[in-house]
């Protein structure tokens, strides 16, 4: 066994085990650090910065998420500087993310006194809803880049590798190689990157459907003439079919 | 934003690896399902079927009233109805009646022998018990079957010859605790996805090594450490040559082999012949693979073996198994975490349908009919007269279609599985369907097989109604009524003690097996009191997670590993084992070999999937072939082709793909334009009657576009 570390957060000291993080150990002493792109069951990259705590010595806010807890380290987690830069980080969210799916984050907005309306005319990752396949859509607007979608599809769950970041900068954003619609991309749907998801920018077609004002009976129509639709116009050739008379079917009877 | 009126957690219906949903309802709406990131079986993980496949619940062609055929069906002239208009909807009073009045005519005149029945790997352990009960209790036959003949059969009677039990002996999750690991027969990747994801991490993240046997490149092969590209049917020779290795190299255990199995000596003796250079002349396997799979499987502290069905579905499908069970004995892994013989089991239920006695040969429990002791315990668990219960084994579900006949099998009933699918050699199937006499089917839809039936009743579906299923490594979990059930369907299990009363009256039957529960949970219970390893297990046990079986008594907290200190046969028998070859070699009019299986997208028979949004994805049916193959023939990548054989003909499109190897063509089995049965051979393993699915000889030759039956349902997919 090696040797348990002392440290104290907000003045409590406690006795943790070397190796877990500031978050982990915070969350035993039943202190909450606020989380936004962290998800228990994705590996934590640090990159929505919600979780920072002030460690006294330290120059720079450190990610909680991430950092690794050391012998007599002193954490505070809701001074002045951490709340600030928590503010700070919501207001930009909101200013070029939609985050109307997302009520954990509003919440959190109202908690730490974020204005809205701080960034006014500030740029946005705002377009059109991506609806290539019938499982699920892709509302990119509402994206954080939590980067949990590409984790789960990559080396957290999947090992598919369907999605990735792809630009630099505010540009930034999660697709498929060459834009390709993901029924041609590596894709399985296994959907979890939509269970994941913190802000509803993945989200299963019926459910999207529902929230665009559809009753239950039209959704499934509309997705069986969809069916019709996009399966009987994409067709390489022109030559009009005609079912075989000379093939052995089990039956017509399925639709 | 929609927020959920509620949420409801139960278990997945497809595969056998029974990962815990959580459905979202808006009203009667299953808009979304989620899987709670806590859960012991699935880690929050689903697959395409489980996270968007649920939507066949609300399909227009759901049929959800009790129907009777139009016009009278007759044996010899028995024709598939798909259109409501030949169907008159009915009273369930009415369809109950004539179901008890029809059934009961033909068994009074007919006996037993004439009756027999379909359960279903779909329904829950109490819709498999009480339809099992009900036959064997009211018509006293054993003719009681379901798919787990077409599926592990072969594996369930060589576990069953060999330790005695069977069932995964170990959970799936402890695949990151091998050191080495073999999957055989089998495509995780596709069919088992959450499983095959723990295999995946157990490779990346845990250092595991992976050898797959398989004729097919499956996805798991982008893992391993050793792919060993046998020719279909060959396992017996690879596996052997692998025993046969081991034993050279003594890398065998002996302590184990002293303290813990029988049969040693013959069997070692039997494996002599097995060189790698023999293995390597009949499979096509470079003999230094096989060398160095021994190495690995035998020279690791932890390996485990997994299959599925390229294993059992063989006329030699029990050998094949047992050339995997001498492994795990040879080298002693088994009985400890990390280690073990892993049959991974397809259905959601095929296991508890097994365990529930959905079986010709066993009351629930494994417990065999023909002795004496079991049929006593079930009469009179059952209130039956002495003597009363049959104590000859029943047929199988093979061989219930091929006994039909007038001095056969008269009557079937169907509960939610589709024969005229999956069994092989479909033409000859239909003809006997056409023979029956009368027909009942408990279904969802008219699939390809209620088509046939004289009375359809409408089930609930699994989202509509309450029960258990046990998963792949036995681990028994709540099913939980999220909507009222379809227009006038009904959960199974009402069903059929609706029924039950109706042939009892009938019957004039003096004491009554008891048909009259309020719930489900009485069921199991009832279960409980008769098979030892369910005999703890109850509702208010399951409601946060499932448990494991055996369960032998309400304290117990179920056994993850199976054999730690003893086998239940007492030791492990080897057993000896030769070569034999398919039944049906290739040659000069046939020179390619099929093998069939299935695909991410869909399910077996495709009653569910092909009415879903998952059929966009996956519209048509595809035949894999390699690039040497299609060049020989002259083929297009997506070209039409007909693929014959000697039993049928239909026409499909190919895919180009290495995933084929040179003379082996692959067929999914769920699309009734081009329904790969058709091709399949009906020959059985002598032991388990479990059919050839996996190896049959067909020609394949160029087609016309128009040929096939809707050359426009196509779908561009990247992963394929």
């Amino acid at each position: 066994m090696p040797e348990p570390l002392t440290i104290t957060i907000n003045d409590q000291t406690i006795t943790v085990q070397p190796g877990g993080t500031i978050l982990k150990a915070a969350a035993e002493v039943g202190i909450s650090i606020p989380t936004i792109c962290f998800h228990d069951f994705c590996t934590a990259n640090a990159l929505c910065r919600i979780c920072v705590v002030e460690v006294e010595g330290a120059r720079t806010l450190a990610p909680a998420c991430v950092t690794q807890v050391a012998e007599g380290m002193k954490i505070h987690t809701q001074t002045d500087r951490v709340r600030r830069a928590r503010r700070s980080i919501l207001e930009m969210l909101n200013a070029s993310v939609d985050l109307s799916d997302a009520p954990e984050i509003q919440e959190m907005m109202h908690e730490y006194g974020a204005n809205p309306d701080r960034f006014p005319g500030a740029a946005t990752h705002k377009q059109p809803v991506i609806d290539d396949n019938p499982m699920y859509v892709r509302d990119y607007s509402k994206c954080i880049l939590c980067w949990r979608c590409v984790q789960v599809c990559a080396k957290d769950a999947q090992y598919t590798y369907a999605i990735n970041f792809e630009g630099r900068g505010f540009e930034t954003r999660i697709g498929t190689f060459f834009d390709h619609p993901l029924p041609e991309t590596s894709c399985v749907f296994c959907g979890q990157c939509v269970g994941v998801c913190p802000t509803g920018a993945l989200k299963p077609k019926r459910q999207w459907l529902l929230e665009q004002g559809l009753s239950a009976d039209e959704i499934v129509q509309t997705t069986r003439s969809e069916r019709r639709r996009k399966f009987r116009g994409t067709l390489r050739g022109e030559s009009p079919s005609v079912p075989g008379e000379t093939q052995t079917k089990v039956s017509g009877g399925q639709p | 934003m929609i927020q959920p009126d509620r949420t409801v957690s139960t278990t997945c219906p497809y595969c056998g690896v029974g990962c815990n949903l959580e459905l979202h309802l808006k009203g009667d709406f299953i808009y979304g399902v989620t899987s709670p990131f806590s859960s012991v079986v699935n880690h929050g993980n689903l697959c395409v079927k489980g996270r968007f496949g649920y939507d066949f619940i609300y399909h227009p062609s759901r049929v959800t009233t009790p129907m009777v055929r139009k016009i009278p069906q007759s044996p010899g002239a028995r024709t598939q109805a798909f259109d409501l208009n030949e169907w008159t909807p009915v009273s369930w009073d009415e369809a109950l009646d004539l179901t008890a009045d029809r059934l009961v005519e033909i068994y009074r005149r007919d006996g037993p022998h004439a009756m027999a029945v379909y359960c279903s790997a779909k329904a829950t352990n109490e819709d498999n018990y009480l339809l099992e009960k009900l036959f064997r209790a009211l018509f006293r036959t054993n003719n009681v079957d379901h798919c787990t003949r077409l599926c592990h059969a072969g594996s369930v009677v060589a576990l069953q010859m060999a330790v005695g039990s069977s069932a995964m002996s170990n959970t799936a999750a402890e695949v990151i605790y091998n050191d080495a690991f073999i999957v055989t027969g089998s495509n995780t990747a596709e069919n088992h996805p959450i499983i095959a994801l723990q295999m995946k991490t157990a490779v990346e993240k845990y250092g595991a090594k992976l050898i797959v046997v398989d004729p097919r490149r499956v996805e798991m092969v982008n893992w391993a450490k050793l792919w060993l590209p046998l020719k279909p049917g060959t396992d017996v020779p690879v596996f052997s040559a692998i025993a046969h290795v081991i034993l050279k190299e003594k890398l065998h255990n002996e302590a184990f082999i002293r303290e813990r199995t029988e049969n040693f000596d013959e069997f070692a003796a039997s494996m002599e012949k097995f060189t790698p250079e023999y293995a390597e002349s009949i499979s096509g396997v470079d003999r230094n693979l096989i060398v160095q799979a021994a190495r690995m499987y035998g020279g690791a502290h932890n390996a485990a073996i997994y299959w599925s069905l390229g294993i059992p579905e063989s006329s030699h499908g029990t050998d094949n198994a047992l050339s995997l069970i001498n492994l795990a004995l040879l080298t002693g892994h088994i009985g400890r975490k990390g280690n073990g013989l892993n049959p991974l089991r397809g259905q959601n239920n095929v296991q508890g349908a097994s365990d529930a006695g959905a079986m010709p040969w066993h009351y629930p429990g494994y417990q065999r009919v023909d002795q004496e002791a079991n049929a006593v315990k079930f009469e009179k668990a059952w209130s039956i007269e002495p003597g009363g219960l049959d104590r000859q084994l029943g047929l199988t579900t093979t061989e219930i279609l091929s006994a039909v006949g007038p001095a056969g099998v008269r009557s079937l009933f169907i509960m939610g599985e589709n024969p005229m699918m999956s069994e092989p050699n479909l033409n000859h199937t239909r003809k006997n369907m056409e023979q029956l006499e009368f027909i009942v089917a408990q279904d969802l839809f008219f699939n390809e097989s209620s088509a046939y039936a004289d009375v359809f009743l409408p089930a609930a579906s699994w989202a509509e109604k309450e029960g258990t299923f046990t998963n792949t490594d036995r681990r028994v979990q709540r099913v939980r009524q999220a909507i009222q059930p379809r227009g006038q369907s009904r959960a199974d299990w009402q069903i059929l003690c609706d029924l039950a009363r109706r042939i009892e009256a009938r019957l004039g039957r003096p004491s009554s097996a008891y048909w009259d529960y309020q719930h489900p949970a009485e069921v199991l219970a009832e279960m409980g009191r008769l098979v030892p390893e369910y005999a703890g297990i109850r509702y208010e046990r399951l409601e946060k997670e499932g448990l494991q079986t055996p369960v032998p008594d309400e304290q117990h907290p179920g056994t993850p590993i199976l054999f730690e200190k003893t086998f239940p046969r007492g030791r492990g028998k080897f057993h000896r084992l030769d070569y034999n070859p398919s039944a049906e070699p290739t040659d000069d009019e046939f020179p390619l070999i099929l093998t069939t299986g299935r695909v991410l997208e869909h399910w077996h028979g495709g009653s569910m999937t092909r009415r879903s949004q998952l059929d966009d994805l996956y519209p048509e049916a595809i035949m894999e072939i390699n690039s040497a193959d299609a060049l020989l023939l002259g083929l297009a990548d997506l070209q039409a082709v007909r693929v014959t054989s000697r039993r049928g003909s239909i026409v499909l499109r190919a895919r180009i793909t290495a995933k084929a190897t040179p003379g082996v063509v692959f067929i999914p089995f769920h699309f009734y334009e081009a329904a790969a049965n058709l091709l399949t051979i009906d020959v059985l393993d002598p032991l388990a009657k479990i059919p050839e699915y996996k190896v049959c000889a067909v020609r394949v030759s160029p087609a016309r576009e128009d040929e096939l039956v809707d050359s426009e349902a196509r779908q561009t997919r990247g992963r394929y």
